[in-house]
């Protein structure tokens, strides 16, 4: 990053050095960049340490007065414990590759959000503490003791990052800062310091199956609606089973895309597909979760959570496991899986019951993303497609980072879009594929209070977005990640207003021709379909029926 | 017009000042990166600051020339954004440009004054640029005048600033309302199905289906 400074620069030297190193500077903590603090009750749901109420703009954080000792015995174990955290504390030469490829150094120009400098947060006290030289030169060598501005600084910076791993793809030793992160965190959990919008998730979906905390009923209900929509869209009522004993498959979607639009929409997608296809296969409102906010806790919370699907898998005696359009569910599934939890022989090889088609990559975990499921079907032709009714739609696709990097599907969702959208734009290659911008809201940063710090992350995605929109009218960002489905319309809607957000399988579905459907007038939100002039008994008809969805919202609502 | 004549021809210079300057409102080991890459795509924000202040200087230069062409259409996205009425500055065009720059600046690490003080750092750049020719050709008055649309620019900037943050609460309250209102619909279906369960107990007991 050095440079030769301009003579006119030189000329501007201040000759006084700077007040404080940025070792000895301590971290500010402003208001849109940090999310509200753990509550007690959702540590003391898992069994976490110092359950307690604490605010992170507090001065006391009211920790254990052994604080030190807890944090650096936990250092010590998790460095015995993975090879790879020892070796990527002690391999970086701190060459500079990766300080410029952090989606939240690019937006914020925070030298602490290089990638590099954010370890070096974790590496100096390492050094200071496990390491001769920094034991003997302290400073010199980079040391530094675990203070409490230390402590905090940890805390602030570690929650601004997303895990997205775009750093390692360009960092010549491959050191994965996704993984520092998360020891980075494990550590912060020992003493009870961790964010209410990860571990208000994380206990939900330990005590209740998912994120929200829907119950069983609130599943059920949530889906009949959807099953409303879908009889008033098609025609067709669609009739899916929940914890049926004996099904092939078991189908798992992350809970946003139960809840919240357009979330929604691609779970109806998914249930007209499954429909179309006569698949075999059941929901779970136990293993209601695909996602896994214990990730950005703890490898030990991450294993717990995922755990669920398998031990519910087991319970109905499915054959496989189809998972939903979700981003970390993925990188977990594909890379952590198999090792707190697997292998998974209780269950059989994924084989499509369509195609044929066996998914070799999933022989050991049994478990298919649902993009590779369809896109396998579109390949075999197996599904009567329209894309013609997504022709009022210029589509671009995000790449989230975990489906991408973190597994590699790269084609399967841009297949399937080709196949059922007539106008698809690729944004720039250096935002794409494995060099993919993150939203700005993964590892569990998608909270509200860190608005700011969102809106900045998400910049490099959103201005490759401004670029097609410019270019060529782009007014749809789809993508396979419920993160993504809830992170990426405040993003559009402050830097690229008007663009929508939608998921594959929301297109998928309107494009699908499903047997036995009456003629279609509107996609799945309830907008005419393009070419289709609404006569006025129709219009009547759509505005009668938002009235009394809004109608049974209210009534709902209280 | 001599004032504007050597403005625009030594166009390229202050420029390059007034970039270096803004830029110098960053740490030290971020202007070096933002100066030095060159890819919009991998640099948004040195790029935007560039493009932006360019628009900038040229829509300052343009206000003042009566023989100017009519602008060309605007060709960038939200072109509704901003109409200020600004008195001698056509403040569609400016607002453009200025907010494609202040919305970056809204959200890092700075204060409303220095989220907008950007604009106000182009005076430095002409004084010191042109520091003998303002002297030896007596442009006084012209750089005052000058300076005065400068000003008004900053002016509505201040306004640009507010939308941008203004958008950023609304954007939080909308999040926070999804939210509650997904928490209270739940809520409320939980109490449903309790009651129903209830009233479906209570009637199974009246009809003396079972005991108590």
């Amino acid at each position: 990053m050095s440079k030769t400074p301009k003579a006119d620069e030189l000329s501007k030297i201040d000759y006084m050095p700077p007040k404080s190193g940025w070792m000895d500077t301590p971290v500010e903590f402003k208001q849109g960049f940090w999310c509200y603090g753990s509550k007690a009750k959702s540590l003391e749901t898992v069994g976490f340490p110092n359950p307690r109420q604490w605010s992170p703009a507090d001065e006391d954080w009211k920790l254990p007065e052994n604080w030190q000792e807890i944090v650096l015995k936990g250092f010590k174990e998790r460095l015995d414990k993975y090879r790879s955290f020892k070796v990527f504390m002690d391999i970086c030469v701190r060459c500079g590759a990766c300080a410029d490829k952090c989606h939240f150094f690019i937006g914020s120009g925070d030298p602490k959000n290089m990638p590099v400098l954010r370890a070096e947060l974790l590496r100096s006290v390492y050094r200071g503490n496990f390491t001769k030289a920094g034991k003997i030169l302290g400073k010199l060598a980079g040391a530094r003791e675990l203070t409490y501005p230390v402590l905090k600084e940890w805390w602030y910076y570690f929650f601004q990052c997303t895990e997205c791993r775009r750093c390692s793809v360009f960092c010549p030793y491959g050191i994965d800062t996704a993984e520092i992160t998360m020891m980075a965190r494990e550590l912060l959990n020992l003493l009870g310091l961790n964010t209410d919008w990860i571990s208000g998730p994380a206990a939900n979906c330990y005590m209740k199956g998912n994120h929200l905390g829907l119950e069983p009923h609130a599943i059920t209900g949530n889906i009949e609606y959807m099953l409303d929509d879908i009889e008033s869209i098609t025609g067709i009522r669609i009739k899916p089973t929940f914890n049926r004993k004996g099904a092939e498959i078991l189908f798992v979607v992350p809970s946003g895309d139960l809840f919240a639009d357009p979330g929604t929409y691609t779970t109806m997608g998914e249930l007209m597909l499954f429909h179309e296809l006569g698949l075999d296969y059941t929901w779970s409102t136990y293993a209601s979760e695909g996602g896994n906010f214990g990730f950005f806790t703890s490898n030990e919370m991450a294993k717990r959570l995922n755990s669920k699907i398998y031990a519910e898998a087991k319970r109905l005696g499915v054959k496989w496991i189809i998972g939903g359009e979700c981003g970390h569910m993925w990188r977990v599934l594909h890379q952590y899986m198999d090792t707190w939890n697997g292998p998974a022989d209780f269950l059989e090889a994924p084989k499509s019951p369509i195609t044929g088609t066996v998914f070799e990559n999933a022989k050991s975990t049994k478990m298919v993303h649902i993009a590779e499921f369809t896109a396998d079907l579109i390949r075999h032709g197996k599904l009567k497609l329209d894309p013609r009714r997504n022709d009022h739609l210029k589509v671009t696709f995000h790449d989230s980072c975990n489906t991408s990097r973190g597994m590699g599907i790269l084609e399967e969702p841009r297949y399937i879009i080709k196949n059922v959208c007539s106008h698809f734009y690729e944004m720039d290659e250096n935002t794409i594929r494995e060099k993919t911008f993150c939203c700005g809201s993964g590892s569990g940063l998608n909270a509200s209070e860190n608005i700011e710090l969102r809106m900045r992350g998400g910049l490099p995605r959103a201005n490759a977005v401004k670029d097609v929109v410019e270019k060529y009218g782009v007014n749809m960002l789809a993508n396979i990640c419920a993160i993504d489905r809830a992170a990426l319309p405040p993003l559009m809607d402050y830097w690229v207003p008007g663009v929508g957000v939608t998921g594959v399988h929301e297109l998928v579905a309107n494009a699908l021709v499903m047997k036995g459907e009456k003629e279609r007038t509107t996609n799945l939100r309830g907008e005419p379909l393009p070419g289709v002039v609404e006569t006025r008994e129709e219009r009547r008809k759509r505005e009668d029926r938002r009235k009394e969805v809004g109608r049974r919202r209210k009534r709902e609502e209280g | 017009m001599k004032l504007y004549n050597l403005l625009s021809e030594k166009k390229s210079a202050i420029l390059n000042r007034w970039y270096d300057a803004v830029l110098d409102t960053y740490p030290s080991d971020t202007s070096g990166f933002l100066k030095g890459q060159k890819n919009p795509f991998l640099n948004p924000v040195g790029s935007t600051i560039f493009q932006g202040i360019e628009n900038l200087f040229e829509e300052l230069l343009y206000e003042k020339n009566p023989h100017s062409p009519p602008h060309p259409p605007l060709t960038q996205g939200g072109q509704e954004r901003g109409k200020g009425g600004m008195g001698g500055l056509s403040g569609e065009r400016a607002s453009l440009f200025l907010d494609n720059i202040i919305r970056i600046r809204a959200v890092q690490e700075f204060t409303p004054s220095r989220s907008i003080v950007f604009i106000l750092l182009l005076k430095n750049a002409i004084r010191e640029e042109l520091k003998n020719e303002l002297v030896e050709r007596q442009l006084l008055e012209e750089l005052l005048f000058f300076e005065s649309k400068i000003d008004d620019m900053a002016l509505l900037s201040f306004d640009i600033y507010m939308k941008c943050r203004e958008k950023l609460y609304e954007l939080k309250v909308n999040e926070l309302r999804r939210l509650t209102f997904g928490r209270l619909q739940k809520a409320d279906r939980i109490d449903k199905q309790e009651n129903d369960l209830k009233s479906n107990n209570n009637e199974a007991l009246e009809r003396k289906e079972v005991n108590k």
